[in-house]
């Protein structure tokens, strides 16, 4: 295990980010370029181990590992409703007020029959899987990263070998697991929650349209790839937040004064990963 | 009649040993050690003197930076999944003890059960009850580390250990900043290990332990070797340990009252 995670992180790595200023920015570039493609080979080696160790392992320790899955996903899921039910609330408000104030304000009398349309673009394709991905990683990534560097920096990790216990078993698969279903529901809550708040807002600015009415738009905008391309988005969300945090957290030897500036770097990969997916996602729909 | 001369169960021939950070970071060269079944051995040092890597190298964590290691007879250099039936015949306790800080003295003690055995919470808490009632743990087994003195930490540490039933076990300076009460504890506990305890079936258990302090240690039973400047030293038996002109050996046989 000590070896699967050493290699994990290399020597080339430690050099560059400890090497001089650059002379120059193609050096500078240069060193920065290394370093990303470094960053992507350790987060897709961490991904395919956990990945394997999931598959491998699924029936080793059930009883330990199961409820450790259900405490992880309770975490990163049901313990944030409250926090997200206000989100939805917010963001329902929010886009229907600037739609409507927007559209009134150049005139378009006849907006109410594209409020369902432009809910679905903004929040379903778009914001709804985003935000909650964000969210899950600023209250639960950062916990996580900081978790797992201070049991790394303590010898949790080591403690866990001379036990015969596998560390990606035990502190990695339950918290992918459960960020991954947990980014997954807290998506589906955040999108039913803000369409639902739109309407109260429309509602409430009594403007003139039916449950019906706009249950009709919302139906008429939303496709069959909507469906898969949000459950797609927010698993592969979820996965890779739990990774980036993961691997920052656990695959390489920290000292404890390191782990905050580990936790920043993976809060910010985190968020880099996540817009990275999101873009591929937009070329999918671009494509189909 | 003669008789047999007990299996190896460590074997070293040259071994170089490098820290947990940065293996090429050599603390000890050439290190030829051999610990036979049921054998009770005392690796004295300094501070930095690189028992911590040592043992930390014997216990599998880290491979050797040089030379030939033997595990019951196997050539090692890092336990890994293949080796599990191995690596669990040994137990090491930390010095700092390894507890973790959300899990309570009797769920540590019961982890490795809960993951070897599949057992669930309550299965394991039953397993364990005599390893923590022959620790003096049970008062406390419902009570999370951080809630308590470190000294106690160790004892759930080396309950822990003892879970899987090891035939080594591995100590870091097991007596490091225990008080009078915990290392008059410790030593007689170890000593009961060393002969044969209830909690192992009374199966007398092969004990290496690295300290700074030799005063504790004296028994003519046990074993002592010295690490000094990135070398390993046999000492032998006590009667040699303390005849020997050995300066550092003097100085962790001295109190420090002594010294001044």
């Amino acid at each position: 295990m000590q070896g699967k995670l050493a290699r994990m992180f290399h020597v080339e790595k430690r050099w560059l980010q400890h090497a001089p200023l650059p002379r120059s920015y193609s050096n500078y570039f240069g060193r920065k370029l290394f370093l990303l493609f470094l960053t992507v080979h350790g987060l897709g080696a961490f991904a395919l181990i956990s990945l394997g160790v999931i598959l491998r392992k699924w029936h080793v320790a059930p009883n330990l590992i199961r409820p450790l899955i259900f405490k992880e996903t309770a975490r990163a899921g049901i313990k944030l409703l409250p926090m997200f039910i206000f989100v939805a609330l917010a963001l329902g408000f929010l886009t229907i007020g600037q739609v409507m104030t927007s559209l009134t304000h150049y005139g378009a009398a006849g907006a109410i029959q594209y409020l369902g349309s432009i809910m679905v673009i903004v929040i379903v394709r778009e914001l709804g899987p985003l935000l909650a991905a964000v969210l899950v990683l600023a209250r639960v990534g950062t916990a996580n990263v900081i978790e797992l560097g201070n049991a790394r920096a303590l010898g949790d990790v080591e403690a866990l070998e001379t036990m015969g216990v596998d560390p990606v078993h035990y502190l990695v698969v339950p918290r992918v697991i459960g960020m991954t279903v947990g980014v997954f529901s807290l998506t589906v809550y955040l999108i039913l929650g803000t369409l639902a708040a739109g309407y109260l807002f429309a509602f409430l600015q009594e403007v003139p349209l039916t449950p019906s009415q706009y249950y009709t738009q919302l139906a008429d905008s939303l496709t069959s790839l909507d469906f898969a391309v949000v459950a797609a988005k927010s698993l592969s969300f979820g996965f890779f937040i739990a990774i980036v945090t993961c691997y920052h957290g656990l695959a390489q030897p920290l000292r404890l004064e390191e782990v905050s500036r580990v936790a920043v770097r993976a809060v910010s990969q985190g968020i880099i990963v996540c817009v990275f997916i999101d873009a591929l996602f937009i070329v999918l729909y671009l494509v189909t | 009649m003669n008789e047999k001369p007990k299996e190896f169960i460590i074997e070293m021939t040259g071994v170089d040993v490098g820290t947990m950070r940065d293996q090429n970071e050599i603390v000890l060269e050439g290190v030829n050690w051999s610990v036979r079944r049921d054998e009770f051995w005392v690796i004295a040092g300094q501070q930095h003197s690189g028992k911590s890597a040592f043992l930390t190298m014997t216990a599998g964590l880290m491979p050797p930076a040089k030379g030939s290691y033997r595990f019951f007879g196997s050539e090692t250099r890092i336990f890994n999944e293949s080796r599990l039936a191995d690596l669990l015949r040994m137990g090491l306790v930390f010095e700092s003890a390894q507890l973790f800080v959300d899990l309570t003295m009797a769920e540590n003690v019961a982890l490795p059960l809960r993951y070897h055995r599949n057992l669930s919470a309550p299965e394991a808490l039953k397993a364990v009850e005599e390893l923590l009632v022959a620790t003096e743990l049970k008062a406390i087994a419902d009570v999370t580390p951080a809630n308590l003195p470190r000294s106690w930490h160790r004892r759930a540490g080396l309950a822990r250990a003892l879970s899987l039933q090891p035939e080594i076990l591995l100590l870091d300076n097991p007596f490091g900043g225990l008080d009078a009460r915990h290392s008059l504890w410790w030593i007689r506990f170890l000593e009961r290990l060393g002969s044969g305890h209830p909690v192992l079936g009374g199966r007398p258990l092969t004990i290496v332990a690295t300290t700074d302090d030799l005063r504790p240690w004296r028994s003519e039973g046990r074993r002592f070797a010295l690490l000094k400047e990135g070398r390993f030293n046999e000492l032998g038996s006590w009667r040699e340990v303390s005849s020997t002109g050995e300066p550092v050996v003097k100085e962790l046989l001295s109190a420090p009252t002594e010294l001044a």
